[in-house]
């Protein structure tokens, strides 16, 4: 029955959301006093401990990974996190056919096709062979990588193409969440190049390049707001759904790029009481990602021995 | 015309008890599915989910009894079937009710179910209060059971 979906796979990640790790227990995490013993409360909240920190996460996107692959026959929808990966392998494919050395070490996995696929494609130069939403960019951005060696060039096209494919992935979904998901990825990472350019003192011509159309947000305005500097931006921001952004980047870049950072999982969090559809699936998914991803800056400010504080300053807000 | 008075009270009866039914059988499949859910993750839960489930399969039995009860009162379980046009389309009628009321609401008690069975996941302590919430719907299916039994037995003795 429509809107009655899922309602199996929505109770099991009820379940599952009891084993998320809160906000109090990164303070624990923070508050530990070496990486050793953060890996301990880690094994006690059913973290399992491997060869290092980055064979742990691994280990545990993976989990997440399988759980939803068991509760879902059609993965299709979930495509849309997975874009990134597949551009990310895309860039490395280009880069590595450009100095002809093989890498195979910067690819990831976790695309929604295998990364010997796209390095093959790129090295025989058969485009044609790559999904049709990658043919075009791959093509221009191996050109650009060929004829002027240039790589921030190339990495623009491609980081603008992977933000088109997520705003598109999500608006056909048919999804409101992950619709919702592509807008915000798009959004967010526009408002953030617009005050990157700011900073580096790009021109109008890069943001031309950079920026990824989107409906919360007018291109032509935001890079007119950026040719103001930082106060055109937040004046920007303040007419549009984003304007609690304007407020923390007149605090503070940092305050700025957390604000960023907490964007998604505050959209996440009515998903908690959703009971039905793919929406709290993908909340899940994401509300893991974070989870990784801030463990992984824990771990690493603890093996650098980085003060308690300024871990804090990174981590980002937690999905329970 | 005679024949089409008893012909309307039947399918009055046969409705509510259809129409009620597949409402329970949609919910109880739908609050199932969470259930299981549920005790995949925590086999401790089934005694609680499996009074959430239940819950919308009680439109069902109500649509049962006013089938029950208009098949006894148009003499269909014995006795004289004569009953006129006026009176089979009141038997009709006094069906509905129970027939639209009892496949609506269990529908939706079964949505309330559902989001009951995640709350009792996250809180086990917290069942109680996740069983009033589907079960509030359940008044809404009893006034349409009151309605059709009432109209039901009060047809009988009308001079129609």
């Amino acid at each position: 029955m429509a809107g009655m979906e899922y309602a199996y796979a929505v109770a099991r990640i009820r379940g599952k959301e009891l084993t998320l790790l809160t906000g109090d227990f990164l303070e624990q995490l923070i508050g530990a006093a070496s990486s050793e013993d953060c890996i301990r409360l880690l094994k006690e909240k059913g973290w399992k401990e491997e060869a290092d920190d980055e064979a742990m996460l691994e280990a545990e996107r993976e989990k997440t990974w399988n759980l939803i692959r068991e509760l879902v026959s059609d993965m299709s929808p979930f495509d849309v996190f997975l874009y990134v990966n597949d551009y990310h392998n895309l860039k490395a494919a280009i880069k590595e056919a450009y100095l002809q050395t093989p890498r195979p070490e910067v690819f990831s996995d976790q695309g929604t096709i295998e990364a010997d696929n796209i390095r093959k494609a790129v090295k025989n130069r058969k485009f044609g062979e790559l999904p049709k939403e990658m043919q075009e960019p791959a093509e221009r951005a191996y050109r650009v990588m060929m004829q002027t060696g240039n790589g921030q060039l190339c990495d623009i096209i491609l980081d603008r193409a992977a933000l088109e494919a997520v705003e598109k992935a999500g608006k056909e979904s048919g999804d409101d969440f992950l619709k919702m998901y592509g807008e915000l990825t798009v959004a967010a990472a526009d408002i953030k190049m617009a005050v990157r350019s700011v900073r580096t003192g790009k021109g109008r011509k890069f943001l031309e390049d950079a920026l990824a159309p989107c409906e919360t947000l007018d291109k032509e305005e935001l890079i007119d707001a950026a040719e103001k500097g930082t106060e055109g931006i937040c004046l920007y921001l303040e007419k549009t759904p984003y304007s609690d952004g304007a407020e923390e980047l007149r605090r503070s870049i940092s305050a700025f790029e957390r604000w960023c950072d907490n964007l998604m999982i505050r959209r996440l969090k009515p998903q908690r009481y959703n009971p039905f559809g793919l929406s709290p699936l993908a909340a899940y998914i994401l509300a893991r990602e974070n989870e990784i991803k801030s463990v992984r800056i824990i771990l690493s400010g603890k093996r650098h021995q980085l003060s308690q504080e300024s871990i804090r300053e990174r981590v980002r807000e937690m999905y329970v | 015309m005679g024949n089409l008075g008893v012909v309307l009270a039947l399918l009055g009866a046969v409705l509510a008890a259809l129409v009620a039914g597949i409402g329970s059988s949609v919910g109880v499949g739908m609050s199932g599915e969470a259930a299981a859910g549920a005790v995949t993750e925590d086999p401790s839960l089934f005694s609680k989910v499996l009074i959430l489930q239940l819950l919308p399969g009680t439109q069902g039995i109500y649509g049962l009894l006013i089938g029950f009860i208009t098949l006894t009162q148009i003499g269909i379980m014995g006795g004289s079937s004569d009953i006129s046009l006026a009176k089979g389309t009141l038997y009709f009628l006094a069906c509905l009710p129970m027939a639209i009321v009892g496949y609506k609401s269990a529908i939706r008690q079964a949505r309330a179910s559902v989001a009951a069975i995640g709350l009792v996941v996250k809180r086990p302590d917290q069942f109680g209060k996740a069983m009033i919430f589907p079960a509030m719907v359940e008044t809404y299916a009893i006034l349409a059971l009151l309605i059709s039994i009432l109209s039901i037995f009060g047809i009988a003795s009308l001079p129609v």
